[in-house]
């Protein structure tokens, strides 16, 4: 275990509830460089004559601006958002400037994980906290981990893209001053122009040689948000008029002169390899140029990628058999006998004495079940790749370009810094481009295949197959309540742990409990006077990852379905009960809110029913309530209201699709989606049987964002944990049916 | 080789009689705007217009649609934005967008149909096509936004 700098052990022990893993990603530090100029500002390595860059961020040559984006676009909107957080403080207009997506380099380290880094919950604000905040920070830096996720983008960027386009704007106004010999003082600028006093004006391309010359100028303050022209205000993201006239290349469609095409079978039982195959049947087929074996399948090489899939469905595999049990019942079986000492992740919170409360009053007990889930994004994984005996360039749409480096180097024996790495535009990630099953396999492929660019493309069928998971997760609920209170309640979660699983794959293995699997048990705000929340973790399942929101998306469902269900024990509204129970100020805000959207009053009647649930995830506090109608053909969805606190909206038009899009995914997948096993191989291989929320079944979702929370935060995920409970709690209100196990539909029709 | 006419542009390809659409214009012909996400028609992504009516290009067998005229969203607008389009440019519908351009040929093709739809109408025509980042409330309006831009018109 790595040495952290700075942190002592007594105060802060690391990876206690590390989302981005703590003291694992220490191993990144050490293999990165020491700082230096060009670890400082990567861009300096590539940068052309006359051309200027002031920090990683901002690039001018004497022909074009050129903004970096550093977090990914995986259709979160960052792409844009970005680039206009710097040309905010840089005076450009949209249009003014071209977007690159940023290399591998520790230049890119996220500061948006310092928060989750430390064992503090986001409310609290005490010195303790903001300590081990700090320390975090100071930790991540170190380690230079560059990774878009955690709904990080923003906590991360809204002060230092800011601050990098501050510092542009002043350098280039230098350069002028001195080029015209007229004061700083004296300049402004303006749609990318330095101004004179007598409206002349130079234009920042035409200043990049002399703004070379010069050191960067510090900058002591940003401007007010009062002052801004285009943040906080409804814009026009930059990305989307090339994805409505169809312009937009995604990474699926890169071409490449001479490339040729790959289809993959690989061994649906995941992690298992290949034991032999028979292709006679492929090798003929049309378009097919070569058959070449990979360590879990085989790639067919073809002139059309799908000659390419038809001919790899044909190819006759014999595979390994999977490590896992086969069949989903005993995957349940095992989850369901992991709740032992043994297997103890973490207990993260013993308030009160929970024996004694347990036995005070009334005992309920529950226990709910959250299946593995595909991540499936619409852009099946895909990649270019070319090898030569130099290295390998690679064209993949990728959260963690280190780790695309590390993971495609170790496959075919080379060194990270062998690999080159373009990121690509997404479509859609929720997790998915996290892992590395095309990053893998193209670089098995295009080693085979060297000096000729490959183009893969997973088809949907085995990117079903491959998909590695949501976590399977039971939670085992008891509580007690008395004179119409709350007395006690003891979470217990049993789940295979993915960030940790992700963390190993990545190469950076960790034995610290999984934090991920704390959140929605650990970060509970009601004031319940025994509370206990405690993790075990699952051996010897299926892989499991980070989807949409991760352990919140089933830990959020258990817990605020169980609050509703003691709730309900006790006799009280709720609604009311929540709000009178939370002890934070802002998120009892939130509450009143989003029961203000709804006019909520109480039980509807008449098939109709109301639920609601909050969780905090990522910092992000967010209350939802769900209104369904029991009719004739089942539960029909008739609106969700929802309020989220996020400090500060940046982009407000892209915040409201962005929470939307997360309820949709939240209700969906709780209403429709489960992934089982059977011979070792996930069942569902399209969206015909995986298919979430169509149009005819999403409500109208009211959103309203509030701004009291003391710190930016996130938006990406935290929408997504209070759409189960809410909806799970609204069928309760309307039929009496208490639902404890997604997917619903297994219990209730819906319409 | 079969004769195809894309945009009103002919091409001749070389391929099996039973290639879907949608590959002959990715692969054969560079136009990426049809998106590939399911191959088995349950997406919708991949949406152009087959003889203007709205086709999923990964079920059109090359040997039953050569000869016809084939529309993708870079036509539709006649070199400008169509309606549609600029109904998804006011209301920002996109988060990722991959399922865009089929979300937009099958919009397009149901207000043909349907000049006034009411959600109802939208809901059952739209919900062939999926969008994973769940922007169909944008979508619905978007065509609602439409409709009264080419009812108007």
């Amino acid at each position: 275990m790595s040495e952290k700098p700075g942190l002592s052990r007594r105060t802060f022990v690391f990876g206690s509830v590390a989302v981005a893993g703590g003291v694992a990603f220490g191993q990144y530090g050490q293999a990165q460089p020491a700082p230096s100029a060009a670890a400082s500002n990567p861009l300096m390595a590539d940068l052309g004559p006359n051309s200027v860059s002031f920090n990683p961020w901002v690039e001018i040559s004497p022909e074009k601006i050129t903004l970096i984006a550093q977090h990914a676009d995986k259709g979160q909107g960052v792409g844009s958002i970005q680039p206009l957080m710097i040309a905010e403080e840089l005076d450009l207009e949209p249009g003014q400037f071209e977007v690159r997506f940023a290399g591998p380099s520790p230049a890119y380290f996220n500061t948006g994980f310092a928060h989750e880094l430390a064992p503090f919950m986001a409310a609290d604000q005490s010195p303790e906290a903001e300590k081990a905040r700090a320390a975090a920070l100071e930790w991540l830096r170190k380690a230079g981990l560059q990774m878009t996720g955690g709904s990080s983008a923003i906590p991360d960027t809204y002060e230092k893209l800011r601050m990098a386009g501050a510092i542009a704007r002043e350098t280039l106004k230098a350069a002028a001053a001195k080029r015209t010999g007229i004061a700083v003082v004296d300049l402004r600028t303006e749609a990318g122009s330095v101004i004179l006093p007598d409206g002349t004006k130079i234009p920042y391309v035409a200043l990049s040689a002399d703004a070379a010359k010069i050191t960067p100028v510090a900058v002591a303050k940003l401007r007010e948000p009062s002052q801004w022209r285009i943040l906080g205000k409804p814009m026009e993201r930059l990305d989307i008029r090339s994805k409505v006239t169809g312009e937009m290349k995604f990474g699926i469609d890169r071409t490449m002169d001479g490339m040729v095409y790959a289809a993959v079978k690989l061994n649906p039982n995941k992690g298992q390899p290949i034991k032999s195959y028979d292709a006679s049947k492929a090798q003929s087929m049309p378009g097919v140029q070569t058959i070449l074996k990979i360590s879990n399948g085989i790639a067919v090489i073809a002139t059309n990628s799908w000659y390419a899939m038809q001919a790899a469905e044909m190819v006759d595999c014999i595979w390994e058999p999977s490590k896992y049990p086969a069949e989903q019942a005993d995957h349940w079986n095992v989850v369901a006998a992991s709740f032992a000492p043994q297997f103890l992740g973490k207990e993260w919170r013993n308030d009160g004495k929970i024996d004694a409360g347990l036995n005070d009053g009334t005992l309920v007990e529950a226990e709910y079940r959250a299946p593995y889930v595909g991540h499936q994004p619409l852009e099946p994984l895909n990649g270019i790749g070319i090898v030569t005996d130099k290295g390998m360039e690679i064209w993949v749409g990728h959260q963690t370009p280190q780790s695309v480096q590390y993971i495609a180097a170790t496959a075919i024996g080379m060194k990270p810094e062998q690999v080159t790495f373009h990121n690509e535009w997404m479509g859609g990630s929720f997790g998915h481009r996290l892992e590395f099953e095309n990053v893998r396999v193209l670089a098995e492929i295009a080693n085979q295949m060297r000096g000729i660019p490959v183009k893969l493309i997973f088809s949907r069928k085995e990117d079903f197959l491959q998909d590695i998971p949501r976590q399977i997760a039971m939670g085992r609920c008891r509580g007690s309540v008395n004179g119409g209170k709350i007395m006690a309640a003891d979470l217990q979660v049993a789940a295979t742990a993915p960030f940790k699983e992700l963390q190993a794959r990545m190469g950076a293995p960790t034995k610290d409990p999984d934090g991920q699997l704390a959140v929605g048990i650990w970060n509970v705000y009601y004031n319940i006077p025994n509370y206990r929340a405690t993790s075990f973790e699952v051996q010897g399942l299926s892989p499991s990852t980070t989807w949409r929101s991760v352990g919140a998306s089933a830990n959020g469902f258990f817990t605020e379905s169980f609050i509703d269900e003691l709730i309900h024990a006790a006799g009280l509204d709720p609604l009311m009960a929540r709000i009178e129970m939370c002890k934070i100020p802002i998120y009892r805000k939130l509450m009143e809110t989003v029961g203000e959207m709804a006019d909520w009053k109480g039980p509807l009647g008449s098939g109709k029913g109301r639920g609601v649930a909050f969780v905090e995830s990522f910092g992000t506090a967010v209350a939802e309530i769900v209104e369904v109608t029991m009719t004739g053909a089942g539960i029909k969805i008739d609106k969700v209201w929802v309020a989220a606190d996020v400090g500060k909206i940046i982009d407000p038009v892209n915040f409201e699709n962005l929470v939307q899009g997360g309820v949709v995914w939240g209700l969906g997948h709780a209403m429709n989606c489960e992934l089982t096993y059977a011979k070792g191989a996930v069942q569902q291989t399209n969206y015909n049987h995986h298919e979430a929320m169509r149009m005819y079944q999403c409500p109208v979702i009211e959103v309203r964002g509030l701004e009291n929370d003391y710190t930016v935060r996130g938006i990406g995920e935290p929408p997504v944990p209070p759409a189960a409970p809410a909806l799970a709690n609204a069928i309760f209100a309307a039929t009496g049916k208490r639902i404890r196990e997604m997917p619903f539909n297994k219990f209730i029709d819906f319409v | 080789m079969f004769d195809i006419t894309v945009n009103g542009v002919r091409h001749q390809v070389d391929v099996v009689p039973e290639m879907p659409l949608l590959w002959v214009l990715r692969d054969e012909l560079g136009i990426t705007s049809p998106k590939y996400g399911c191959g088995i028609a349950q997406c919708g992504a991949c949406t152009v217009q087959v003889n203007g009516a709205a086709v999923r290009s990964c079920q059109a067998r090359m040997v039953d649609i050569a000869g016809k005229a084939i529309t993708t969203i870079e036509a539709v607008g006649n070199g400008k934005l169509h309606p549609v389009q600029e109904a998804w440019i006011e209301h920002q519908v996109p988060q990722c967008g991959y399922c865009q351009t089929g979300q937009i040929m099958q919009a397009i093709s149901l207000l043909k149909l349907n000049p006034q739809p009411s959600d109802e109408d939208i809901n059952k025509v739209m919900s062939g096509n999926l969008c994973r980042c769940g922007t169909y409330e944008r979508i619905r309006l978007a065509i609602h936004t439409a409709a009264q831009k080419i009812g108007g018109n």
